[in-house]
Protein backbone atom coordinates (compact mmCIF):
# COMPACT_ATOMS: atom_id res chain seq x y z
CA UNK A 1 0.00 0.00 0.00
CA UNK A 2 0.99 3.61 -0.59
CA UNK A 3 1.68 5.50 2.62
CA UNK A 4 2.33 9.20 3.16
CA UNK A 5 4.78 9.86 5.98
CA UNK A 6 4.85 13.38 7.46
CA UNK A 7 8.08 13.53 9.42
CA UNK A 8 9.02 16.43 11.69
CA UNK A 9 12.59 17.36 10.84
CA UNK A 10 15.16 19.58 12.50
CA UNK A 11 18.82 20.05 11.64
CA UNK A 12 20.54 22.23 14.27
CA UNK A 13 23.22 23.26 11.72
CA UNK A 14 20.70 24.63 9.22
CA UNK A 15 17.28 25.16 10.80
CA UNK A 16 16.08 27.69 13.32
CA UNK A 17 12.82 25.80 13.85
CA UNK A 18 11.56 22.35 13.00
CA UNK A 19 9.55 21.72 9.83
CA UNK A 20 7.58 18.84 8.38
CA UNK A 21 8.62 16.92 5.27
CA UNK A 22 6.34 14.49 3.47
CA UNK A 23 7.59 11.24 1.92
CA UNK A 24 5.62 8.66 -0.05
CA UNK A 25 6.57 5.01 0.43
CA UNK A 26 5.21 1.76 -0.98
CA UNK A 27 4.92 -0.70 1.88
CA UNK A 28 2.98 -3.75 3.15
CA UNK A 29 0.23 -3.14 5.75
CA UNK A 30 1.93 -5.74 7.95
CA UNK A 31 5.22 -3.83 7.88
CA UNK A 32 6.19 -1.60 10.78
CA UNK A 33 6.69 2.15 10.97
CA UNK A 34 10.42 1.47 11.37
CA UNK A 35 10.40 -0.29 7.96
CA UNK A 36 8.83 2.82 6.44
CA UNK A 37 11.47 5.05 8.06
CA UNK A 38 14.21 2.73 6.79
CA UNK A 39 12.78 2.98 3.27
CA UNK A 40 12.96 6.76 3.45
CA UNK A 41 16.49 6.77 4.86
CA UNK A 42 17.91 4.06 2.60
CA UNK A 43 16.28 5.01 -0.72
CA UNK A 44 15.05 8.63 -0.54
CA UNK A 45 16.84 10.83 1.98
CA UNK A 46 19.93 9.57 3.77
CA UNK A 47 20.01 12.64 6.03
CA UNK A 48 16.94 11.50 8.00
CA UNK A 49 18.08 10.77 11.55
CA UNK A 50 16.49 8.44 14.09
CA UNK A 51 17.62 5.83 16.60
CA UNK A 52 17.00 2.12 16.22
CA UNK A 53 18.96 -0.84 17.42
CA UNK A 54 17.37 -4.24 18.00
CA UNK A 55 14.28 -3.39 15.93
CA UNK A 56 12.27 -5.93 17.92
CA UNK A 57 10.75 -3.90 20.75
CA UNK A 58 13.27 -4.68 23.44
CA UNK A 59 16.11 -2.12 23.26
CA UNK A 60 13.85 0.91 23.65
CA UNK A 61 15.69 3.04 21.07
CA UNK A 62 12.95 4.04 18.66
CA UNK A 63 10.20 5.55 20.80
CA UNK A 64 8.63 8.46 18.93
CA UNK A 65 5.31 10.21 18.55
CA UNK A 66 3.40 8.38 15.82
CA UNK A 67 0.02 9.86 14.86
CA UNK A 68 0.14 11.92 18.04
CA UNK A 69 0.83 9.05 20.43
CA UNK A 70 4.11 7.78 21.87
CA UNK A 71 4.94 4.33 20.48
CA UNK A 72 7.89 2.23 19.36
CA UNK A 73 8.38 2.48 15.60
CA UNK A 74 9.47 -1.18 15.54
CA UNK A 75 6.28 -2.43 17.23
CA UNK A 76 3.70 -0.32 15.43
CA UNK A 77 2.21 -1.84 12.27
CA UNK A 78 1.27 0.32 9.29
CA UNK A 79 -2.22 -1.23 9.18
CA UNK A 80 -2.93 0.16 12.66
CA UNK A 81 -2.37 3.70 11.39
CA UNK A 82 -3.82 4.06 7.90
CA UNK A 83 -2.26 5.67 4.85
CA UNK A 84 -1.35 9.03 6.41
CA UNK A 85 1.17 8.81 9.22
CA UNK A 86 2.73 11.65 11.19
CA UNK A 87 6.01 11.02 12.95
CA UNK A 88 7.47 13.44 15.49
CA UNK A 89 10.17 13.30 18.16
CA UNK A 90 9.25 12.69 21.81
CA UNK A 91 7.95 15.75 23.67
CA UNK A 92 9.87 17.27 26.55
CA UNK A 93 13.42 16.39 25.50
CA UNK A 94 15.87 18.51 23.49
CA UNK A 95 15.88 17.45 19.85
CA UNK A 96 19.40 16.64 18.66
CA UNK A 97 18.41 16.03 15.05
CA UNK A 98 15.11 15.03 13.41
CA UNK A 99 13.64 12.20 15.54
CA UNK A 100 16.71 11.80 17.77
CA UNK A 101 16.34 13.40 21.22
CA UNK A 102 18.77 13.92 24.09
CA UNK A 103 18.25 11.20 26.75
CA UNK A 104 20.89 12.47 29.24
CA UNK A 105 18.37 14.16 31.54
CA UNK A 106 16.09 11.12 31.38
CA UNK A 107 18.89 8.83 32.57
CA UNK A 108 19.85 11.30 35.32
CA UNK A 109 16.26 11.11 36.62
CA UNK A 110 16.37 7.32 36.33
CA UNK A 111 19.61 7.12 38.33
CA UNK A 112 18.25 9.45 41.02
CA UNK A 113 15.89 6.73 42.36
CA UNK A 114 18.75 4.21 42.86
CA UNK A 115 17.53 1.63 40.35
CA UNK A 116 19.76 -1.21 41.54
CA UNK A 117 19.70 -3.85 44.27
CA UNK A 118 20.63 -2.50 47.70
CA UNK A 119 21.34 -5.20 50.26
CA UNK A 120 23.55 -4.65 53.31
CA UNK A 121 23.82 -8.31 54.31
CA UNK A 122 27.02 -10.21 53.59
CA UNK A 123 26.96 -11.59 50.05
CA UNK A 124 25.47 -15.08 50.28
CA UNK A 125 27.21 -18.10 48.72
CA UNK A 126 24.02 -19.03 46.83
CA UNK A 127 21.08 -17.12 45.30
CA UNK A 128 18.80 -15.02 47.50
CA UNK A 129 15.64 -17.10 47.36
CA UNK A 130 12.16 -15.70 46.79
CA UNK A 131 8.68 -17.25 46.82
CA UNK A 132 6.57 -16.98 43.63
CA UNK A 133 4.30 -14.51 45.49
CA UNK A 134 7.28 -12.30 46.41
CA UNK A 135 8.42 -12.35 42.79
CA UNK A 136 4.92 -11.54 41.56
CA UNK A 137 4.85 -8.31 43.62
CA UNK A 138 7.20 -6.55 41.18
CA UNK A 139 6.88 -8.74 38.09
CA UNK A 140 5.14 -6.10 35.97
CA UNK A 141 7.74 -3.40 36.54
CA UNK A 142 10.67 -5.66 35.54
CA UNK A 143 9.50 -5.30 31.94
CA UNK A 144 10.63 -1.66 31.49
CA UNK A 145 12.98 -1.07 28.54
CA UNK A 146 13.65 2.63 29.31
CA UNK A 147 12.30 3.88 25.99
CA UNK A 148 10.89 7.05 27.67
CA UNK A 149 7.51 6.73 25.91
CA UNK A 150 5.84 7.07 29.33
CA UNK A 151 7.83 9.97 30.76
CA UNK A 152 7.48 12.07 27.60
CA UNK A 153 3.70 11.51 27.50
CA UNK A 154 3.28 12.77 31.08
CA UNK A 155 1.79 16.32 31.41
CA UNK A 156 3.31 16.88 34.89
CA UNK A 157 6.72 16.09 33.35
CA UNK A 158 6.06 18.50 30.48
CA UNK A 159 5.50 21.33 32.95
CA UNK A 160 8.19 20.26 35.44
CA UNK A 161 11.20 18.58 33.83
CA UNK A 162 12.67 17.87 37.28
CA UNK A 163 9.78 15.53 38.14
CA UNK A 164 11.38 12.06 38.18
CA UNK A 165 8.68 10.84 35.82
CA UNK A 166 6.89 7.52 35.28
CA UNK A 167 9.92 5.57 34.00
CA UNK A 168 12.01 6.32 37.09
CA UNK A 169 9.02 5.50 39.33
CA UNK A 170 8.51 2.17 37.56
CA UNK A 171 12.16 1.30 38.13
CA UNK A 172 11.99 2.41 41.76
CA UNK A 173 8.92 0.17 42.18
CA UNK A 174 10.85 -2.75 40.72
CA UNK A 175 13.32 -2.63 43.64
CA UNK A 176 11.12 -1.25 46.45
CA UNK A 177 8.80 -4.26 46.13
CA UNK A 178 11.63 -6.78 45.73
CA UNK A 179 11.89 -8.83 48.95
CA UNK A 180 15.69 -9.13 48.47
CA UNK A 181 16.17 -5.36 48.46
CA UNK A 182 16.83 -3.29 51.59
CA UNK A 183 16.91 0.20 50.04
CA UNK A 184 13.15 0.80 50.07
CA UNK A 185 13.22 3.40 52.84
CA UNK A 186 15.92 5.54 51.19
CA UNK A 187 14.11 5.38 47.84
CA UNK A 188 10.78 6.30 49.44
CA UNK A 189 12.43 9.30 51.07
CA UNK A 190 13.51 10.52 47.62
CA UNK A 191 10.08 9.78 46.14
CA UNK A 192 8.25 11.52 48.98
CA UNK A 193 10.08 14.74 48.04
CA UNK A 194 8.96 17.68 45.94
CA UNK A 195 9.83 16.08 42.59
CA UNK A 196 8.78 12.58 43.58
CA UNK A 197 5.69 10.45 43.40
CA UNK A 198 3.19 13.20 44.37
CA UNK A 199 3.72 15.01 41.08
CA UNK A 200 1.75 12.18 39.47
CA UNK A 201 -1.77 13.45 38.72
CA UNK A 202 -3.13 10.08 37.51
CA UNK A 203 -3.39 11.21 33.90
CA UNK A 204 -2.74 7.62 32.64
CA UNK A 205 -0.96 8.77 29.45
CA UNK A 206 2.03 6.72 30.62
CA UNK A 207 0.00 3.52 30.97
CA UNK A 208 -1.51 4.12 27.55
CA UNK A 209 1.88 4.78 25.91
CA UNK A 210 3.91 1.93 27.44
CA UNK A 211 4.90 -0.48 24.64
CA UNK A 212 5.49 -3.19 27.25
CA UNK A 213 1.95 -2.84 28.67
CA UNK A 214 3.22 -2.10 32.16
CA UNK A 215 0.41 -0.89 34.43
CA UNK A 216 2.46 2.19 35.25
CA UNK A 217 -0.13 4.27 37.09
CA UNK A 218 -1.06 1.24 39.18
CA UNK A 219 2.60 0.84 40.18
CA UNK A 220 2.89 4.56 41.00
CA UNK A 221 -0.27 4.35 43.13
CA UNK A 222 1.25 1.41 45.02
CA UNK A 223 4.28 3.57 45.84
CA UNK A 224 1.98 6.41 46.99
CA UNK A 225 0.08 4.07 49.31
CA UNK A 226 3.33 2.65 50.66
CA UNK A 227 4.49 6.19 51.52
CA UNK A 228 1.13 7.12 53.05
CA UNK A 229 -0.01 4.02 54.90
CA UNK A 230 2.95 1.66 54.74
CA UNK A 231 0.72 -0.68 52.77
CA UNK A 232 0.22 -1.57 49.10
CA UNK B 1 8.93 28.41 34.22
CA UNK B 2 5.87 30.18 32.85
CA UNK B 3 6.87 29.27 29.28
CA UNK B 4 6.84 25.64 30.38
CA UNK B 5 3.26 26.04 31.60
CA UNK B 6 2.07 27.47 28.30
CA UNK B 7 3.92 24.75 26.42
CA UNK B 8 2.19 22.13 28.56
CA UNK B 9 -1.22 23.50 27.61
CA UNK B 10 -0.29 23.36 23.93
CA UNK B 11 1.02 19.83 24.27
CA UNK B 12 -2.21 18.74 25.91
CA UNK B 13 -3.87 19.55 22.61
CA UNK B 14 -1.16 17.93 20.48
CA UNK B 15 -0.72 14.71 22.41
CA UNK B 16 -3.46 12.20 21.66
CA UNK B 17 -4.02 10.99 25.20
CA UNK B 18 -7.26 9.22 26.02
CA UNK B 19 -9.81 9.44 28.84
CA UNK B 20 -7.36 10.03 31.71
CA UNK B 21 -5.81 13.06 30.00
CA UNK B 22 -9.17 14.75 29.38
CA UNK B 23 -10.47 13.82 32.82
CA UNK B 24 -7.45 15.52 34.38
CA UNK B 25 -7.61 18.58 32.12
CA UNK B 26 -11.31 19.09 32.95
CA UNK B 27 -10.51 18.55 36.63
CA UNK B 28 -7.92 21.34 36.49
CA UNK B 29 -10.17 23.71 34.52
CA UNK B 30 -13.18 23.12 36.82
CA UNK B 31 -10.93 23.58 39.86
CA UNK B 32 -9.69 26.94 38.57
CA UNK B 33 -13.27 27.94 37.72
CA UNK B 34 -14.40 27.16 41.27
CA UNK B 35 -11.51 29.21 42.69
CA UNK B 36 -12.59 32.11 40.46
CA UNK B 37 -16.20 31.96 41.71
CA UNK B 38 -15.01 31.58 45.30
CA UNK B 39 -12.93 34.76 44.90
CA UNK B 40 -15.96 36.52 43.50
CA UNK B 41 -18.07 35.32 46.42
CA UNK B 42 -15.52 36.53 49.00
CA UNK B 43 -15.44 39.87 47.22
CA UNK B 44 -19.24 40.36 47.22
CA UNK B 45 -19.61 39.21 50.82
CA UNK B 46 -16.88 41.61 51.95
CA UNK B 47 -18.98 44.50 50.56
CA UNK B 48 -21.24 44.11 53.59
CA UNK B 49 -18.53 46.03 55.44
CA UNK B 50 -19.47 49.13 53.40
CA UNK B 51 -23.05 49.05 54.64
CA UNK B 52 -26.29 47.34 53.59
CA UNK B 53 -27.06 49.61 50.64
CA UNK B 54 -23.75 48.87 48.87
CA UNK B 55 -24.14 45.16 49.54
CA UNK B 56 -27.77 45.04 48.39
CA UNK B 57 -27.05 47.03 45.23
CA UNK B 58 -24.21 44.77 44.18
CA UNK B 59 -25.87 41.47 45.07
CA UNK B 60 -28.96 42.53 43.11
CA UNK B 61 -26.83 41.66 40.06
CA UNK B 62 -27.36 38.00 40.97
CA UNK B 63 -30.97 38.25 39.82
CA UNK B 64 -29.76 39.05 36.32
CA UNK B 65 -30.27 36.25 33.78
CA UNK B 66 -26.65 36.31 32.56
CA UNK B 67 -25.39 35.96 36.12
CA UNK B 68 -27.83 33.08 36.65
CA UNK B 69 -26.27 31.41 33.59
CA UNK B 70 -22.87 31.80 35.26
CA UNK B 71 -24.32 30.19 38.39
CA UNK B 72 -25.48 27.26 36.29
CA UNK B 73 -21.89 26.98 35.01
CA UNK B 74 -20.67 27.07 38.62
CA UNK B 75 -22.98 24.19 39.55
CA UNK B 76 -21.57 22.23 36.59
CA UNK B 77 -18.01 22.96 37.70
CA UNK B 78 -18.70 21.82 41.25
CA UNK B 79 -20.52 18.63 40.19
CA UNK B 80 -17.77 17.53 37.77
CA UNK B 81 -14.94 18.43 40.14
CA UNK B 82 -16.58 16.58 43.03
CA UNK B 83 -17.39 13.44 41.03
CA UNK B 84 -13.97 13.25 39.38
CA UNK B 85 -12.39 13.93 42.76
CA UNK B 86 -14.12 10.81 44.04
CA UNK B 87 -12.80 8.90 40.98
CA UNK B 88 -9.23 10.04 41.74
CA UNK B 89 -9.71 9.10 45.41
CA UNK B 90 -10.79 5.59 44.43
CA UNK B 91 -7.76 5.30 42.09
CA UNK B 92 -5.53 6.44 44.97
CA UNK B 93 -6.93 4.15 47.65
CA UNK B 94 -8.08 0.98 45.87
CA UNK B 95 -5.33 -1.20 44.42
CA UNK B 96 -7.41 -2.18 41.38
CA UNK B 97 -8.71 1.38 40.88
CA UNK B 98 -6.09 2.28 38.27
CA UNK B 99 -7.26 -0.59 36.08
CA UNK B 100 -10.81 0.77 35.89
CA UNK B 101 -10.12 4.49 35.51
CA UNK B 102 -11.70 4.76 32.04
CA UNK B 103 -14.90 3.00 33.13
CA UNK B 104 -15.04 5.18 36.23
CA UNK B 105 -14.71 8.29 34.07
CA UNK B 106 -17.68 7.04 32.05
CA UNK B 107 -19.65 6.80 35.30
CA UNK B 108 -18.49 10.32 36.24
CA UNK B 109 -19.80 11.72 32.93
CA UNK B 110 -23.08 9.84 33.31
CA UNK B 111 -23.64 11.00 36.90
CA UNK B 112 -22.63 14.52 35.88
CA UNK B 113 -25.40 14.60 33.28
CA UNK B 114 -27.94 13.06 35.68
CA UNK B 115 -27.17 15.69 38.34
CA UNK B 116 -26.41 18.72 36.18
CA UNK B 117 -29.23 18.73 33.64
CA UNK B 118 -32.11 18.75 36.20
CA UNK B 119 -30.22 21.33 38.30
CA UNK B 120 -29.78 23.59 35.28
CA UNK B 121 -33.46 23.15 34.38
CA UNK B 122 -34.62 24.05 37.90
CA UNK B 123 -32.32 27.08 38.02
CA UNK B 124 -33.33 28.47 34.64
CA UNK B 125 -37.05 27.53 34.50
CA UNK B 126 -38.26 30.59 36.52
CA UNK B 127 -36.88 32.89 33.80
CA UNK B 128 -39.05 31.27 31.12
CA UNK B 129 -42.36 31.32 32.97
Amino acid sequence: MKVELSIKRFDPDQDEASHTEVYGVEIEPTDRVLDALNQVKWYQDGTLTYRRSCAHGICGSDAMRINGLNRLACKTLIKELGSKISIEPLLGFTVIKDLMVDFDHFFDLYKSVKPYLINYDPTPAKERLQSPEQREAFDDTTKCILCAACTTSCPPFWSDPNFVGPAALVNAHRFIFDSRDQGGAERLEILNGREGVWRCRTVFNCTQACPRDIKITKAIEQIKRLVLFNRV
Amino acid sequence: MSSFRWRTIAWFAWYRGQSGQWAQLLHRITGLGIVFFLGLHILDTSLVGFGPSVYNTVTAIYHNFVVRLLEVVLVGLVIYHALNGLRVTVIDLWDEGALYQAQMWGVVILLFLVLFLPSAFLMLAPYFR
